[in-house]
């Protein structure tokens, strides 16, 4: 009952909310020609990567001629955005192709702080011209478990809240929205006729001629027992040594981010009845490494993890690891991934004489939320003049790390990004400028210094033997 | 021209023997780093067993916070509330080697974690304690015992199942230093060198930062310095060589912090002082007869024993009587167990529990010296051939720590190099013995051929040398001369030795051809000796390999599809550190303190360091209390979590219930109404259906196997291979929160007290006085309605 009482007020709440949304939108944005034809939504709610595939069609009924289009999220969704990608469609049927466009957010706000971003089109629209536009927007942290704590013989149940219509500040007079979720238990949904629920798909609509800024709440219960594995944060350190060999250290602080556990964990019924028990849990994770990959090791601050395997091919590495205990709700673990790669896979001398280092960003780990992710490029010693090349936008920064016998230490290129999804899984370009004389140095100083060494000792035995 | 010759021969010889003892040396001490890498190989790069944590943790604290903070870190995180000055208890020789070592790595940005310097710390100084075990032999008997003796204890068993990589241990270093710091009082004692002496002291220092058995040094160089005033070997050497040992010695001690006033309080270092003061009156009974007539001296004897004597008596009684009014005597625990070994058992169970404080028995001396039980009494032998200064040191050394090996296991690590010593002078004086027979037969035979001995050849040469050399040794040996004597006499020799060194050795020669054993003898003993010693390397490395290379936190298990690991220790830890409040308590028995505030970084209510009987009691009636008692006893320790150690499911025999009647026994030392008997059936300890109830609902009990029958239906413990008393039970007061994989680590939450309902007591009365038969009864039981 109490759920269904508290889903009502927050119903209740959010109708007032878009209604004055709607009379505020009036005249907000009302010099807008352009409108959407026909929409439609598909959000898949499949693990805790809630991925959602737009198809709009967008139409020009102005005067003026249109160079974008924008897209609007609500604010609680903009701070989950992880990924949003737009491409536009050209050609019919078979000759389908996708062109991707620029996206990128725009101020300012819209009303009760909906955010926008603009979508610049290849070709402006001029009055009566229609275009077809592809997004694919990825949210995390959208999915609230509730019951937000259960024990071990429960199954994880999730919240999780949209609107049955599209924000846009758009006129829509059609549009669909599919709910994909993971299995067919779903506990309870929001009605906003025509609404309709078949297997594991929900339907919302089709709704005609909704103004610009509708909204209608909606909340999905439903059970979600895919691992909510998120690293809260992952330092990759990628070492490169000239010698020819690229270090990858990856140290983890991962958390299961559903459902709190609560109360007792029985080894005894973990053990003898796994389909039943903690299903939500999850006991191991894959790591996707690059192929060639040598001397892996798994490790955490009290040493080696003995619980992993290693299955190489000649296109990529997996590592399955287990950390030291399942991961009920809310339990954490640290742990630390290292390996080696060979070098000419990785580094390449670009035409202007530069070095680049060619490398995947992103999470090893399939399936993952990770919510604050540092890269440290560490650079041999005598590299000059980094710079990196990314396909999205990053916070960048230079330190200096001191390794092996290094006198000037190490130039390190550190690259931040929070909130990464596997769709960040993209090879980015650290360039830089190095003297391979400089491969020499500690060698050299190793011989010069024990020459050194000899040369005293030398000595010393003389003024020994002179003394006596 | 030939004797011209012999000389530069002798040199060149003596160079190429020096270089060919320095790349021996060096490859000692490869071995003897190499052969603790088993543990690293085999499993890993980790440190082992309990104590090692601590040094760890000491370590780090050490390294990320400077040497101040760690002469005044107070450790919040352990023997909770009372806490423990670690700056203050802590033998800081190990952590500080480690540290300045990982400092000096660091300073020339070789980035090695403190883990890894800690790890190999115990192999590399097991290097050095050979390399000083060299020394040492060197002093007293020459190069080639001091060799073979440094090969035999760089792979001693003894010492490598406390020296392998990860174990990180007092001992490590102490080993090293205790063999120093007898080289050094030796070398003191053979050269009379203020130097040494100075050097000596400083080791001590090195010594009792390091270890507590520093006693021992303490005990056993005044023990021989008066065995040598007894047997009127009084010299000036033998003062140089003491007296500075004594007064810096014990200045420096009580620099350290945990000795402190310990240094000239406690009865261990008594012996030392009363032994200084007799070495001062012999020194001055030496002086006045020097400066007096024979006939005055002995009227002044007469005079000062009688006095002397009286006041002697005096003082002893003084002395006595002072000792003897505090309880212990004066005289630490752990001291006096060593004096009657059954002082501990009877009186202090914390001490007997611990199995290495126990006696040793016959085939772990075979375990770990081996060959060396058998090879000793010849060296032994040996060393009264002649007895010099040195070797009736090293005697009285060996005699000494075979005593005291006899009194506890853990002690066998200072007989180890004891032992060892004796055993190299041993093997190298029968190598000596039958190689030199072997030769001299041969040269019998040439020497009838060839009618020139001049005419070198390169066989007469050496066996010549080797006569020379003898008597080089014997010569200091028989009499030490102060160093200018020894310069003169070196040119001497210089002199002599060109010509007349070939009519001594002739006459040695002659004289040692009369000891001469038969060829045949000779070689198969050579034979069987080379045997033993191949004997002795196998069975070492096997020791190291197999036996003393667990790291005792993870274990294996070989099955027919391969090894299996038991990692469950640090899967219980690490599942501490990650999901547990930071601050929360976390009780257990003492053995596992060190590594859950090393591991898990959780304050605990006991550890390894057993300095408050009273605390450990505490807990160890918790344990054998029923579990509502348990609960009261823990809640007043703030405990939120009691981890256990279950071995019962996969046969891991050293766990909480096989040690759980030292639990009792400590825990009734302190509260009389936990009584050993209650839980023994007939006076056997039993965990099946004919164990006492008193057993079957203890703490300990229930905590470990609940709902341990769930796992095969019958509750078949497979340590003690029986089936349990009582199978099916709940806990009242306790959560199960986290099990390990293989049921090793089983951490219980303390329930949190329920919440009283008001009105629920009237309720209840008036219910049971309304009808209800059955409750009024049992409530007509209650003496007081």
């Amino acid at each position: 009952m109490e759920p269904q009482v508290r889903m009502r007020d927050a119903l209740a709440f959010f109708l007032v909310v878009s209604l004055s949304l709607l009379r505020r939108s009036s005249f907000a944005l009302s010099h807008h020609d352009l409108q959407i034809v026909h929409a439609e939504r598909r959000i898949d709610l499949a693990s805790h990567i809630i991925k959602v595939f737009l198809t709009l069609k967008v139409e020009n009924t102005g005067t003026s001629i249109a160079s974008e289009v924008l897209l609007s999220f609500p604010p609680n969704q903009v701070g989950n955005l992880a990924v949003l990608k737009a491409s536009a469609v050209v050609g019919k049927r078979k000759k389908k192709a996708y062109l991707s466009l620029d996206v990128k957010p725009k101020l300012p706000d819209g009303p009760n702080g909906a955010k926008y971003f603009s979508i610049s089109l290849l070709n402006p629209l001029s009055m009566g011209e229609s275009v077809a536009l592809e997004v694919l927007y990825i949210l995390t942290h959208s999915l609230e478990p509730f019951p937000a704590e259960i024990s071990q013989s429960d199954s994880q149940l999730v919240y999780y809240r949209d609107s049955a219509v599209i924000l846009s500040p758009y006129h829509i007079k059609h549009q669909t929205t599919f709910i994909k979720t993971p299995s067919t238990k779903v506990e309870s949904y929001t009605r906003l006729e025509p609404t309709n629920h078949a297997g594991i798909e929900l339907k919302y609509g089709p709704y005609d001629e909704q103004p610009p800024y509708s909204f209608s709440p909606i909340i999905v219960h439903f059970e979600n027992n895919h691992p909510f594995a998120v690293v809260e944060e992952l330092v990759r350190r990628v070492e490169i040594s000239h010698w020819g060999s690229l270090q990858v250290t990856d140290c983890y602080k991962l958390i299961h981010a559903g459902a709190r556990h609560k109360g007792v964990f029985s080894r005894v019924e973990y053990q003898s009845r796994p389909s039943l028990s903690g299903v939500s849990s999850f006991k191991n994770l894959l790591a996707r490494l690059p192929p060639r990959v040598h001397s892996v090791y798994y490790r955490d601050e009290i040493g080696n993890i003995s619980s992993s395997h290693l299955r190489l091919d000649s296109k990529k590495s997996e590592l399955e690891i287990e950390p030291r205990y399942p991961l009920f709700g809310g339990w954490k673990a640290t742990f630390v991934i290292g390996y080696g790669l060979p070098l000419e896979d990785f580094v390449f001398e670009s035409p202007d004489g530069r070095r680049y280092l060619n490398f995947t960003f992103g999470c090893p780990l399939i399936e993952t939320v990770v919510d604050k992710l540092i890269i440290k490029v560490i650079l041999p010693e005598g590299s000059k003049d980094p710079s990196f090349v990314a396909p999205f936008s990053l916070q960048q920064r230079l330190e200096t790390s001191y390794s092996y016998l290094d006198v000037v230490g190490r130039t390190v290129v550190v690259l931040e990004k929070e909130n990464v999804v596997p769709e960040h899984n993209l090879p980015f370009q650290v360039y830089y400028k190095f003297n391979p004389i400089f491969m020499l140095a500690e060698p050299l100083m190793l011989v010069i210094k024990l020459l050194e060494k000899f040369q005293s000792v030398l000595e010393q035995i003389r003024v020994i033997r002179q003394l006596t | 021209m030939a004797a011209l010759d012999t000389a530069n021969g002798s040199s060149l010889r003596q160079a190429f023997g020096n270089v060919l003892a320095f790349f021996i040396l060096v490859l000692i001490g490869i071995i003897a780093f190499s052969i603790r890498l088993f543990s690293v190989i085999k499993y890993e790069s980790v440190i082992h067993e309990f104590d090692p944590y601590f040094n760890y943790r000491v370590t780090q604290f050490l390294t990320k916070n400077g040497i101040y903070d760690f002469w005044n870190w107070f450790d919040d995180r352990t023997w909770y509330p009372l806490g423990r000055v670690i700056g203050g208890t802590v033998y800081p020789g190990l952590t500080l080697t480690a540290g300045t070592m990982w400092w000096i790595l660091n300073s020339f940005n070789i980035p090695l974690s403190v883990e890894t310097v800690c790890v190999f710390t115990a192999p590399v100084f097991s290097a050095f304690a050979a390399w000083a075990t060299y020394l040492l032999t060197k002093e007293v008997k020459g190069t080639g015992a001091g060799l073979t003796a440094a090969a035999l204890l760089a792979m001693v068993p003894s010492y490598i199942s406390r020296s392998v990589a990860g174990s990180y241990d007092n001992e490590a270093v102490a080993i090293f230093a205790l063999i120093f710091t007898f080289y050094l009082y030796v070398k003191a004692l053979n050269t009379g060198s203020l130097f040494y002496a100075t050097l000596n002291a400083i080791s001590y220092f090195y010594m009792v930062c390091s270890w507590g058995g520093y006693t021992f040094i303490i005990n056993l160089i005044p023990m021989h310095v008066l065995l040598c005033i007894i047997t009127g070997r009084y010299s000036s050497r033998l003062y140089v060589a003491y007296a500075p040992l004594v007064v810096l010695g014990t200045l420096l001690a009580a620099l350290v912090p945990v000795v402190g006033f310990n240094a000239v309080m406690t009865s261990e270092h008594f012996a030392s002082f009363l032994v200084f003061i007799i070495l001062h009156v012999v020194a001055l009974v030496y002086y006045i007869r020097g400066i007096v007539s024979p006939k005055m001296f002995k009227v002044a004897v007469t005079l000062v024993v009688s006095v002397g004597l009286a006041v002697c008596f005096a003082v002893a009684a003084v002395l006595l009587a002072l000792v003897a009014s505090s309880p212990t005597k004066g005289w630490s625990g752990r001291s006096l167990s060593l004096l009657d070994p059954t002082y501990a058992s009877k009186y202090i169970p914390i001490i007997a529990s611990v199995s290495e404080h126990q006696p040793p028995t016959w085939p772990s001396y075979f375990m770990d010296i081996n060959v060396l039980a058998f090879l000793v009494p010849a060296g032994i032998v040996a060393c009264f051939f002649p007895l010099s200064d040195a070797s009736s040191f090293v005697v009285l050394y060996i005699v000494t720590s075979i005593y005291f090996s006899g009194v506890m296991v853990r002690l066998m690590l200072v007989l180890a190099p004891a032992a060892c010593i004796m055993s190299g002078i041993a093997l190298s004086e029968a190598f000596a013995a039958f190689t030199r027979s072997i030769k001299f037969q041969l040269l019998g035979q040439s020497e009838t051929s060839q009618s020139d001995p001049g005419d070198t050849s390169s066989c007469s040469i050496e066996t010549q040398n080797d006569v020379a050399k003898t008597n080089k040794n014997e010569d200091p040996i028989k009499e030490r001369p102060s160093k200018r004597n020894k310069k003169k006499e070196k040119e001497k020799e210089k002199q002599k030795e060109k010509e007349p060194v070939e009519k001594s050795s002739m006459k040695s020669q002659i004289g040692k051809r009369l000891l001469v054993l038969p060829l045949e003898a000779s070689l198969i003993a050579l034979i069987l000796l080379v045997l033993l010693c191949g004997f002795y390397v196998v069975h070492c490395v096997w020791a190291a390999a197999e036996a003393y290379s667990a790291p005792s936190i993870v274990l294996t298990s070989h099955t027919h599809d391969g090894m299996h690991v038991f990692d469950d220790f640090r899967e219980g830890y690490a599942w501490l550190r990650h999901n547990t409040d930071v601050d929360d308590k976390v009780a257990s028995w003492w053995d596992y303190g060190y590594q859950t505030t090393a591991m898990a970084n959780r304050t605990v209510i006991v550890d390894n360091n057993t300095w408050n009987n009273t605390h450990i009691a505490t807990v160890g009636t918790a344990m054998s209390s029923p579990e509502k008692a348990a609960w009261e006893i823990f809640s007043s320790l703030d405990v939120k979590y009691v981890l256990v150690v279950f071995g019962g499911l996969v046969g891991y025999p050293s766990d909480d219930i096989n040690k759980f009647l030292w639990m009792v026994r400590i825990g009734g030392g302190v509260f009389p109404h936990i009584r050993e008997p209650d839980y023994l059936r007939d006076g056997q300890y039993r965990i099946d259906s004919q164990a006492t109830p008193t057993m079957l609902n203890c703490l300990m009990y229930k905590l470990s196997y609940y709902r341990f029958v769930e796992t095969d239906g019958k509750g078949f413990d497979r340590v003690r291979r029986t089936e349990i008393g009582k199978k099916y039970f709940k806990l009242t007061h306790f959560d199960e929160v986290f099990t390990s994989h293989h049921w090793m680590v089983r951490i219980y939450k303390l329930k949190p007290p329920k919440n009283r309902i008001r009105g629920k007591t009237k309720k209840s009365k008036s219910k049971a006085g309304s009808a209800s038969s059955k409750r009024s009864r049992t409530q007509k039981r209650n003496p007081w309605h």
